[in-house]
């Protein structure tokens, strides 16, 4: 049986904290709450925007040893999810993954993924296959 | 083994996503190889792939096909088929 913690996490970075919750939501109600899950979403003054430090605070609350994989929204979700990634220990910066998905989509899409036991490359590709379709 | 299966989609709003994703995670937790089609004809896909199952866009009362292949194939029919009578509810956690 695989446990929670060998599931690839995922991370859920929004300017907007209430998208980031009810991207959040939805994973929880449609996939369960199985899998390591985190979101952070507004600046840290409570405004829209994201912040490096709630990102590198999300991907810890989410760790898993199988990797962790983030969905942004826009720009400076992806730049600050990017420098996140940087600020983390060496051995962590590897296993961790931004997927060029939509965010809340490509949310459930991860997560299911996740749930059924995939790895990290598998759970992002699988993400980023959906947000294909959309084209 | 190889065994096939069919039931109808009773789910109001068709195969949509809630439902597409309690397929996919019932369908991962078998060993055989799991394939669905809105026709007998196929094209068959993947019921392991939450994507390909989302994408299939099926409505409300078509009739699902599930074909599955290894030893487990007998218990994943009979789980899917399940799924889908039971409207879904019986998804694993």
């Amino acid at each position: 049986m695989i446990t929670a913690t060998d599931k690839v996490g995922i991370v859920i970075v929004s300017h907007s904290a209430k998208v980031a919750l009810g991207a959040a939501e939805m994973v929880a109600q449609m996939v369960g709450s199985d899998i390591p899950l985190a979101w952070t979403g507004g600046n840290s003054e409570g405004g829209l925007g994201t912040s490096v430090e709630q990102i590198i605070d999300a991907i810890n609350a989410a760790w898993s040893e199988a990797g962790v994989a983030i969905l942004v929204d826009l720009g400076g979700a992806e730049t600050n999810s990017e420098m996140a990634i940087e600020m983390l220990p060496l051995e962590r910066q590897d296993r961790v993954v931004i997927c060029d998905a939509p965010v809340v989509e490509g949310a459930i899409m991860a997560a299911t993924e996740s749930w059924g036991g995939s790895d990290l490359d598998t759970v992002r590709r699988t993400a980023e296959e959906f947000g294909k379709k959309m084209d | 083994m190889d065994i096939h299966g069919s039931v109808q989609l009773v789910h109001a709003g068709g195969l949509h996503a809630r439902p597409a994703v309690a397929l996919t995670k019932l369908a991962k937790t078998f060993r055989a190889k799991i394939l669905i089609a809105a026709s007998a004809e196929g094209p068959w896909i993947d019921a392991k792939s939450v994507v390909k199952v989302m994408g299939m866009k099926t409505p409300a009362h078509s009739t699902l096909f599930f074909h599955a292949l290894g030893d487990d194939a007998r218990a994943a029919i009979e789980a899917m088929t399940r799924l889908v009578e039971e409207d879904f509810s019986g998804a694993p956690e």
